[in-house]
């Protein structure tokens, strides 16, 4: 009786077999498959070439140009070989914090908005506007930073162009952050909420620090990107051949300045920066800023890919705290 | 909505004029009128313009486990989240009817809603622990309500994390990130946050759906050492673990406007062996549908 | 409809039950023709038949228990298999009755003891005419029919009431007939018995249609209280 009793839960579904010969077709499937795996390994060695070619070859005419004087002395002058573009690397590197200290607060509050309140009429204009800006010419941006700024000051400044790189970068932050927001489980944001908490209390405790690894490879990108505009520049920190922070906060000692004094000193500097270095010595006729020139984009192309990298590194090193 | 309801029994047309008269009997015995933690009094519920909730009257007893179950969609999480308030979070929310909490009207103006979610905590379907360390996952609700002393929140966080009966897995590394426990670890760290605020009722959305069968079980075994110091109400869809955990089972269905209703809320027992409606009946057989 | 599967486990446990059902009532039918007509080869066949009747017993309560361990039953399922246990129990200790009457069959041989065949025989009649229709109650679920039968137990216990006071008689009369007579006093129990087991049926069938668990009252049980 048990058996039947089994037997009627086995068989009453009877399963044909039989249909699929497993043999047939097997050659076939397996050329295909080496065939479009073979195209794709192509394709890939193709992308890769102009990456490689591109930093060797800046590489090797670059490594010429550099030596310790080039990232410790000012230029000097037009023509001559010797002396360096500290002016550059200092102004650019002053460029990107000031820029990242302008965009990142106000695209994080942004992000958080756009994700929160996503068909609100402010969200909707909030990602809109991140959309649009982003495609908008980086000299259109030059410009608007002019006559934001410099037209009113009178004279161009590290502040003016790092406003315009902000507003560059301002579309990349609020775009990643939203992503990255967006990807931090719901339920995160609702148990800190169902334990009382306020909304401001759970983004920046529990939602910001779920998402820190995605949001800082947004701004990381960002700042990546900015450090290598030349065209809003133009317009607004234009460029200074004398800029030197170590000299600025010299100075403002011996006059007796306070520390915001000389910051702010600091900031109302026309600087240079290492694009607008290239730019600008690649109009020469000097073979020696020439052969500079390549050192400035060997300098630059190192400086971005240490970012990447540095990027990276902390992404994952906070992937794994966050795992254990 | 009104038929259906009148299928919960004579229970609800009585909880509808007087909200807080005991309504449930334990064994034949009427639950004294201190031992109901929440009282629903016909609750309706809208998303915009869809009505989610109708007409529900339910006496949810203290120190006991209710289960509430019955098919996907039928508004069990709805319900359950409209005891802490946690649907006020999705815009365009209505509400309808009272929820009391231990006699006061949560929904009522001049209440706050933090004090609400301090009183009622939560555990989600998902283990959902904060990217943060054990120590301070647990201490993060005291230090919400302004407990600051490091031995406080030592004490706290041991005291919590026993109850949820994880303090000696983890005893040794409460600086280590909540999120390398494995899920049925991680499910009783939310536990034990959610006890740090000492609330006076737990819900559990589901609390062990993402869960292996031993985490299962040891979830259920707490709930059970649990219940003596809060009430717990629990959402699921697995009706034997309804069955194996709760003292009280509501069943939940929607009604001819697809808003959902509850058709039967009994003890545990009777709902699983005696079922008085055929609804309800044909749910726990698994006939539904 | 989910659970096609159970349901169809079910309508097999159903056949098999009322398989043995019919096993037990031929036996009883069977026991007593032979008693009547001193057959010792229909009495030697049900006494051996039991073994049967007992394998397939264990064989229902096994998919019973297989049924609750694997398929959660809740509610009517529940119910059903729980029921379904008592009457599978209920048939194979009825069966031990027809056993236990070849038995003594055999054991009164060619004993010329008067044996009270028109009682014995209506006893038989009505036992098994009340187990068949408390199974028939029991597979239709009917609980308006389950009340009603027990109320024929009242004849069963008349029945055997009569024969008691029968053979009480004949071993004052003959007291060399004691044990025969003691023998045939068994085989009324037997049957009064089997009458009290379909009640108990009747009872589970009640069970099974309303979830009620409760004892059939029958007026013969207060006459038992009054004799006592």
């Amino acid at each position: 009786m048990i058996t039947q009793a089994r037997s009627t839960l086995l068989f009453t579904t009877p399963i044909v077999k039989g249909f699929i010969q497993a043999k047939k077709g097997r050659q076939r499937r397996r050329a295909i498959n080496f065939f479009w795996l073979g195209i794709t390994g192509v394709v890939t060695v193709l992308a890769l070439v102009p990456l490689f070619w591109i930093i060797g070859y800046v590489a090797v005419k670059g490594a010429p140009a550099i030596n310790l004087a080039f990232f410790t002395e000012l230029p000097q002058g037009m023509g001559s070989a010797s002396g360096g573009v500290l002016n550059a690397i200092e102004g650019t590197v002053l460029l990107t914090v000031l820029s990242g200290l302008f965009a990142i607060p106000p695209g994080l509050l942004a992000a958080f908005y756009a994700v929160y309140h996503p068909n609100t009429w402010l969200g909707i204009a909030l990602r809109f506007g991140a959309d649009v800006l982003s495609g908008v010419p980086s000299i259109v941006i030059g410009l608007f930073g002019y006559a934001l700024v410099v037209k009113p000051a009178g004279h161009f400044s590290a502040l003016a162009g790092s406003i315009a790189l902000a507003v560059l970068m301002l579309p990349i932050i609020i775009r990643t952050a939203e992503e990255m927001i967006k990807l931090v489980p719901k339920n995160l944001r609702a148990g800190a909420l169902a334990l009382g908490s306020p909304e401001w209390r759970a983004a920046l405790q529990v939602t910001l620090p779920a998402a820190i690894s995605g949001i800082m490879t947004g701004f990381l990108l960002g700042l990546a990107r900015v450090s290598g505009e030349t065209a809003p520049l133009l317009f607004t920190s234009l460029g200074n051949d004398r800029f030197e922070i170590g000299r600025l906060v010299q100075a403002g000692f011996r006059s007796g300045q306070s520390f915001p004094e000389i910051l702010y000193n600091i900031i109302q500097q026309p600087v240079d920066s290492l694009p607008l270095t290239l730019y600008k010595y690649t109009q020469q006729p000097f073979p020696a800023q020439i052969q500079q020139a390549w050192g400035v984009a060997l300098v630059l192309i190192v400086l971005i890919l240490m970012f990447n990298i540095a990027a990276r590194y902390w992404v994952s090193r906070q992937a794994a705290k966050n795992r254990g | 909505m009104q038929t259906i309801s009148s299928t919960a029994g004579e229970v609800t047309s009585r909880e509808l004029r007087q909200p807080q008269s005991p309504l449930v009997t334990i064994k034949g015995e009427p639950l004294p009128l201190t031992s109901s933690k929440f009282v629903l009094s016909d609750l309706a519920f809208y998303y915009g313009k869809v009505q989610a909730l109708a007409g529900i009257s339910i006496t949810i007893p203290a120190n006991h486990i209710t289960a509430i179950i019955g098919p996907s969609g039928c508004g069990k999480s709805t319900l359950l989240r409209t005891l802490n308030r946690m649907n006020d979070l999705i815009p365009k929310t209505r509400i309808e009817g009272q929820v009391f909490l231990d006699g006061d009207d949560i929904y009522s103006p001049n209440v706050d809603v933090v004090d609400v979610r301090r009183r009622v905590g939560m555990v989600f379907q998902r283990p959902n622990p904060f990217p943060m360390s054990i120590y301070d996952n647990v201490s993060y609700g005291p230090r919400l309500y302004g407990v600051t002393k490091r031995a406080d929140l030592d004490q706290i966080v041991e005291f919590s994390l026993q109850q949820a009966a994880l303090w000696d897995e983890v005893k040794d590394k409460l600086t280590q990130s909540g999120m390398a426990l494995s899920g049925g670890q991680q499910q009783r760290l939310c536990i034990a946050r959610a006890l740090a605020v000492e609330p006076d009722a737990i819900l559990m959305d589901e609390p062990a759906s993402a869960l292996d069968p031993i985490a299962t079980l040891k979830i259920e075994e707490l709930m059970q050492t649990l219940k003596s110091s809060y009430t717990i109400v629990i959402v699921t869809h697995n009706m034997q673990q309804a069955a194996r955990v709760s003292e009280f089972t509501a069943f939940m269905m929607i009604d001819q406007n697809r808003a959902g209703t509850l058709v039967e809320f009994g003890e545990t027992a009777q709902i699983f062996t005696r079922p008085k409606n055929r609804q309800t009946e044909d749910y726990v057989t698994g006939r539904f549908g | 409809m989910p659970r096609q599967t159970l349901d169809r486990e079910f309508q097999h446990l159903q056949e098999e039950i009322l398989l043995l059902g019919s096993m037990v009532e031929q036996a009883i039918l069977d026991s007593v023709s032979g008693l009547k007509q001193h057959d010792l080869a229909i009495a030697r066949r049900v006494y051996k038949g039991d073994a049967a009747i007992n394998e397939k017993r264990f064989a229902i309560e096994n998919a019973i228990l297989v049924l609750i361990a694997t398929q959660q039953p809740m509610a009517h399922d529940l119910r059903f298999l729980a029921a379904m246990l008592e009457v599978d129990t209920e048939l194979e200790r009825i069966g031990d009755y027809a056993k236990g009457i070849g038995k003594i069959t055999i054991l009164l041989g060619e004993s010329n003891i008067n044996i009270p065949v028109r009682e014995l025989d209506r006893m038989a009649e009505v036992g098994v005419g009340m187990l068949h229709k408390a199974l028939s109650a029991f597979i239709n679920e009917d609980s308006d029919l389950a009340r009603t039968i027990p109320a024929e137990d009242d004849e069963v216990d008349d029945l055997y009431n009569r024969i008691y006071h029968l053979l009480v008689a004949s071993m004052i009369s003959n007291p060399a007939l004691i044990d025969h007579a003691n023998y045939l006093l068994w085989v009324a129990h037997n049957l009064e018995r089997t009458a009290d087991r379909a009640t108990n049926l009747c009872e589970r069938t009640v069970f099974l249609a309303t979830g009620e668990l409760m004892e059939i009252e029958t007026s013969s049980e207060d006459d038992e209280l009054d004799e006592i």
